[in-house]
């Protein structure tokens, strides 16, 4: 069955996403690929909005993390601080979050380009982005693959990755057994290697080539001994993802690149 | 750890004194007399906020935001204000077309969120006009949960590693009971708070319906505090369901009546957001040539928001609204986004 890259996305940031855990998403693929989940392996999965939606029945896609879907049929439409709260009490197991730029360590930059007083482009800043990156067990990143956004150096780290390496998180004054997780992007699904706390290419997208992804990384990549081939959409995600989830294409008629 | 990120103090601005005796002050003198205090957004943009005030915005930028305050700020021409940034989208746009604001704690400003982002907000920060000091949503919601205890300040395990930190105006500290460190988020007392409720009566006393976002503590850390209402309510359905009351009168010093207050944006259980009409903002904020006559057309030219909401289409586009506010109820081809 023929898919597009932003659909293949949406499917494996899906299958991470175990029945009975908890996830803080967004807008966008996040949420697309949660309520995937939903419909599928993961019925019991708790969706939260950092405005405060906990639980909802999401009838379509939410335009904003704080509008009225975000907590249609919930089981609470509580408050920001409600939902923060329970994510630094540790029971929220995953967030999804995106960005500008991301480093090797999986920092990654949604402040500005250029230097901060006088920036070349500001964007919106953390918003909720570096509390839940500090505070979720697992950071989820799905981001278009190219070598503007895989830098050596992001211009600012406005939410933490695992900073400067092994043990950086914790000296810092982070909870520990925090970070990142995987980075989903159109070419490649990366971890995390235990050691260096790097970023490592754990399954290649079909038809992508290694050296497709080493052209559109700015950093040194590490690859996996044992490197998959990503696993294509099944038909029945593809049936549920653009009937069920997202029938008016909003996100999956987007450029995934 | 790079030198400059290991430093445990940021170097942001505090643009607010986080000090909870001179809050207590100011509250001592506070009226706690439970009276009418129903006015017109004029009279209470006019009396309750002056230059140089620094002002936080409920709701969550568009979602139940207080627009018919916003742009009576521009009308009065209100000049060198603060904002807290929590979350501030078409908010934090109009008063950035409007060159309204001087300063601004950042969590989340410029982008309107999936809609894109805002040029003319972008302008203010690349061209430089604009003081910022860094934080994020849960730092803003807890300097406001720290003001509204009436404490300088609220531990937190956020921020720390990152840039975020480096220009902010936290404090690294260490926890007197376990030794770990904690960060220090100071106080956040605005001068005055705009908030847009559901329900309620002259004397202030409010119910939200839906996420209330961080409107329980922004209402009591305010100084000040404007309610906007879709409904005046009779005191006695406060009474009937006190449970329900999510901001007490004595925390209020204005209340306005303005049905449909969110629009543009989305009022949960009321109306939908007009994404047509926050598409024409962004389209014509990105210059000065086509924001001029927007804001013109829109803001400035207008009396008053019914004004404002009969240019957008009047009664028949709320209609509308309030039928995609019950999306689910509809069939998926006629949705519009």
């Amino acid at each position: 069955m023929d898919y597009n890259p932003m659909e293949l996305m949406i499917c494996l940031a899906s299958r991470i996403l175990e029945d009975g855990s908890t996830v803080v998403v967004g807008t966008g693929a996040p949420c697309a690929a949660a309520m995937l989940a939903q419909k599928t392996h993961a019925p019991n999965l708790m969706i939260l909005f950092e405005a405060g939606g906990i639980g909802p029945q999401l009838p379509t896609m939410p335009i904003s993390v704080g509008d009225s879907r975000t907590f249609h049929k919930a089981i609470m439409a509580s408050s920001m601080p409600e939902i923060m709260e329970t994510c630094q009490r540790g029971l929220i197991d995953y967030c999804f979050l995106g960005g500008a730029q991301i480093d090797k360590y999986g920092n990654i930059n949604s402040t500005v380009i250029g230097d901060f007083r006088r920036p070349k482009v500001r964007f919106p800043g953390s918003g909720g982005a570096n509390d839940l990156a500090s505070l979720c067990w697992h950071t989820l990143v799905i981001t278009p693959h190219d070598v503007r956004r895989f830098v050596e150096k992001v211009d600012f780290i406005t939410t933490p990755g695992y900073l400067t390496g092994p043990g950086a998180r914790k000296e810092a004054g982070l909870p520990p057994g925090t970070g990142p997780y995987k980075v989903i992007t159109n070419l490649c699904v990366m971890g995390f290697d235990d050691e260096t706390k790097q970023m490592k290419v754990e399954s290649v997208h079909p038809g992508i080539t290694k050296e497709d992804i080493i052209k559109n990384t700015g950093f040194q990549l590490l690859w996996d001994e044992d490197l998959k081939t990503s696993l294509a959409p099944t038909g029945q995600e593809l049936r549920i993802l653009r009937e069920e989830v997202d029938p008016m294409r909003y996100i999956i008629g987007r450029q995934a690149s | 750890m790079s030198e400059d990120l290991a430093s445990d103090v940021g170097v942001g601005k505090l643009f607010t004194d986080p000090d909870p005796d001179k809050a207590r002050e100011y509250f001592r003198s506070k009226s706690r007399v439970m009276k009418d205090k129903l006015m017109d957004v004029s009279q209470a943009v006019s009396l309750f906020i002056s230059d140089g005030d620094y002002v936080a915005i409920g709701g969550f930028g568009t979602n139940r935001i207080p627009t018919a305050v916003l742009h009576e700020i521009l009308r009065q021409g209100k000049k060198e204000l603060g904002l807290s940034g929590h979350t501030a989208t078409h908010d934090f746009q109009i008063l950035a077309a409007g060159g309204a604001i001087n300063r601004v704690d950042v969590a989340y400003v410029v982008g309107l969120e999936a809609r894109g982002l805002s040029k003319a907000a972008r302008r203010l920060f690349e061209e430089a006009h604009i003081e910022v000091c860094e934080w994020t949503n849960a730092a803003l919601a807890w300097r406001y949960r720290a003001a509204a205890m009436g404490i300088p300040f609220m531990p937190a395990r956020v921020m720390f590693g990152t840039d975020t930190f480096k220009y902010s105006a936290a404090k690294q500290i260490h926890c007197p009971f376990t030794g770990k460190k904690l960060l220090a988020l100071p106080a956040l007392y605005p001068d005055v708070a705009i908030i847009h409720v559901h329900r309620a009566d002259k004397f202030g006393n409010a119910q939200i319906d839906g996420i209330t976002v961080s409107d329980f503590d922004v209402a009591r850390a305010a100084k000040r505090v404007i309610l906007t209402t879709e409904r005046i309510i009779d005191n006695e359905e406060i009474r009937k369901d006190p449970s329900r009351t999510l901001i007490p009168y004595y925390c209020v010093d204005a209340v306005c009546h303005v049905p449909y207050g969110s629009y543009p944006g989305n009022m949960p259980y009321e109306y939908f957001s007009d994404e047509e009409h926050l598409r024409q903002w962004l389209a014509s904020d990105g210059h000065a040539s086509t924001l001029e006559p927007f804001l013109q057309k829109y803001v400035f030219g207008t009396k008053n928001f019914s004004e404002y909401i009969e240019l957008c289409g009047g009664w028949e586009k709320l209609l509308e609204l309030r039928k995609l506010e019950f999306i689910h109820e509809q069939e998926p081809d006629q949705v519009a986004m």
